[in-house]
């Protein structure tokens, strides 16, 4: 309890079911569960989803060697059917992890919106709900396709997932209203977050700038060197390889295919690692942030943030290392995937554990109170 | 509040609002299309090589990869936007403490927001005339501001505090 004595503030800074907490809260939950997603499908989808692609490929050049035009049409509507699935399902964890950044984002600027504390709960709720149903609607795009939809080519699915990111923009701007009323005020609506100046803050506030700075510098040498060039590979090997299957020479199309399956994982390890890393440095910083709210023991704090930075560092360099090692590095940057989620989970519990103990010493005063009120 | 912080957190706010409009007006009127476009033009291409039509077939094929230059970077500049938005709200939270005057700390904010401005805009622009080099520059300027920024930002957390 004594940490709790630490700020007298601490109440109002993280009201029973305020917007902050509620931020908080839906923040870091949004923030796991997506990348729970993105671990699951990594393992069990996205490698299966490239196998087939490449089989597509394969008979689509079959249907070329046997001029069989219609053959070749269905097989791409096959293939743009595994790219939506894939696609969708890769949007969907980018969204929902998003949505926790920015929850977590607005949690820290609640002090600066001149805006009723009510109406400020109210925008927490649809900002939460929002940060749902966009990746869940996004989700749902493949399966529920054009099923009943008075639209040509947008489906329910496009429908909740664009309302709900309106919904995201909506709550922004009126945020942003709010900023603009406390700048011309300048009277904080809430007293600003505890500047503690803790190991773990600082280990999350440095680890994650460095982690930003080395994602920019990772995605301007890529920009720079291979970009251009793989854009240009794309096209080059589906010539050779329209131009072998007209030959009728399937061993060299499937050769084609084979480097076509390598630029796609080439491309897709260099974003990934460069998203990744940048991701994990800004969680890392909005993480510094909440450290005040974790109530575990110091040598926790410093346990969860090492395992968190851990993470942030193994999974980038192992989905880069991928091309080289193969499976066991990707197997090696799911790990690093866990370990982030694992020490956000914990932190979480701290943060539970803060709220909780928040609200018993609460409760316990309003008793006293009302007891001295009855003597 | 400082100068340097208002200009990151509202132009955050802002940047954040605009990445996710855009996002929204693409997922909408374009989005839908271009990914039709996309496949299409992929299996229009594999058709008329079966029938051993090949002037269409690279038609085609010349189609698709310009769709999807297009397409990669409209996606870009949406997650750039709205990446580089988020970062300049948290940074513009805890701007005190990057140990610099608030003269410096001024300067790397603009740096910062004048290269998240012009990094997406510069990959949008590419769309409309590929392979424009005053754009890839203008990218490569923008980028080069928002890492400059960074340095200067991861530098200043590094120092001890000595100014508020």
């Amino acid at each position: 309890m004594a940490a709790l004595a630490k700020s007298s503030s601490a109440l109002s800074t993280f009201a029973p079911m305020g917007a902050r907490r509620l931020y908080i809260f839906g923040g870091i939950a949004l923030i796991a569960v997506g990348m729970l997603f993105g671990d699951v499908f990594a393992v069990f989808i996205l490698h299966q989803n490239v196998g087939q692609q490449g089989a597509a490929l394969i008979e689509a050049s079959r249907a070329v060697a046997d001029r069989d035009p219609a053959a070749a049409t269905a097989i791409f509507g096959r293939l743009g059917g595994l790219l939506e699935d894939r696609g969708t399902k890769v949007d969907a964890h980018v969204h929902m992890i998003d949505a926790g950044y920015l929850a977590l984002l607005l949690a820290l600027v609640q002090p600066y919106l001149a805006l009723s504390q009510r109406t400020k709960k109210a925008l927490a709720g649809l900002f939460i709900m929002g940060g749902i149903l966009l990746p869940l609607g996004i989700f749902l795009i493949h399966y529920m396709g054009l099923a009943y939809s008075p639209f040509a080519v947008i489906g329910w699915a496009s429908v909740l997932a664009d309302s709900a990111g309106a919904l995201l923009i909506l709550v922004l701007v009126l945020q942003a209203w709010g900023f603009w009323k406390y700048v011309r005020s300048r009277q904080l609506s809430e007293p600003e977050l505890p500047d503690e100046d803790s190991m773990p803050r600082r280990a999350l506030l440095t680890g994650g700038t460095i982690l930003v700075l080395l994602g920019f510098l990772h995605g301007a040498y890529y920009a720079g060197t291979q970009l251009y060039e793989h854009e240009r590979m794309e096209t080059a090997i589906l010539q050779r390889l329209l131009d072998a299957s007209a030959a009728s020479n399937l061993d060299a199309a499937s050769a084609e295919v084979n480097d076509f399956g390598n630029l796609a994982g080439a491309r897709a390890v260099n974003i990934a690692a460069h998203s990744h890393i940048i991701e994990f440095g800004l969680l890392a910083m909005l993480l510094s942030f909440v450290q005040p709210f974790v109530f575990l023991s110091e040598k926790w704090k410093r346990r969860w943030v090492k395992v968190l930075l851990g993470g942030s560092v193994i999974l980038p360099v192992f989905v880069l290392l991928e091309l080289k090692l193969g499976l066991l590095a990707g197997g090696i940057a799911d790990i690093g995937g866990l370990m982030v989620m694992v020490s956000l989970i914990g932190m979480l519990v701290g943060i539970l554990r803060y709220s909780g103990s928040l609200d018993f010493a609460e409760n316990n005063v309003a008793k006293a109170e009302a007891g001295e009120r009855a003597r | 509040m400082t100068g340097s912080r208002k200009l990151l957190i509202f132009g955050g706010m802002a940047f954040a609002a605009l990445g996710m409009l855009y996002g929204l007006q693409y997922a909408l009127f374009v989005e839908h299309q271009t990914l039709d476009r996309m496949g299409g033009s992929l299996a229009q291409s594999f058709a008329a090589a079966a029938t051993r039509n090949a002037g269409q077939s690279q038609a085609a094929l010349k189609q698709y990869g310009e769709t999807k230059y297009d397409y990669v970077r409209q996606v870009d500049a949406h997650s750039h936007w709205i990446g580089l938005a988020m970062l300049m709200i948290v940074l513009g939270v805890m701007f005190e403490r990057v140990n610099f005057s608030e003269g410096i700390r001024r300067l790397v904010a603009i740096s910062l927001l004048a290269g998240s401005a012009l990094f997406p805009l510069a990959v949008i622009l590419q769309t409309y005339h590929h392979g424009a080099v005053v754009f890839k520059a203008l990218a490569v300027a923008g980028s080069g501001l928002v890492i400059a920024a960074m340095a200067a930002t991861a530098w200043g957390f590094a120092r001890p505090r000595t100014t508020a």
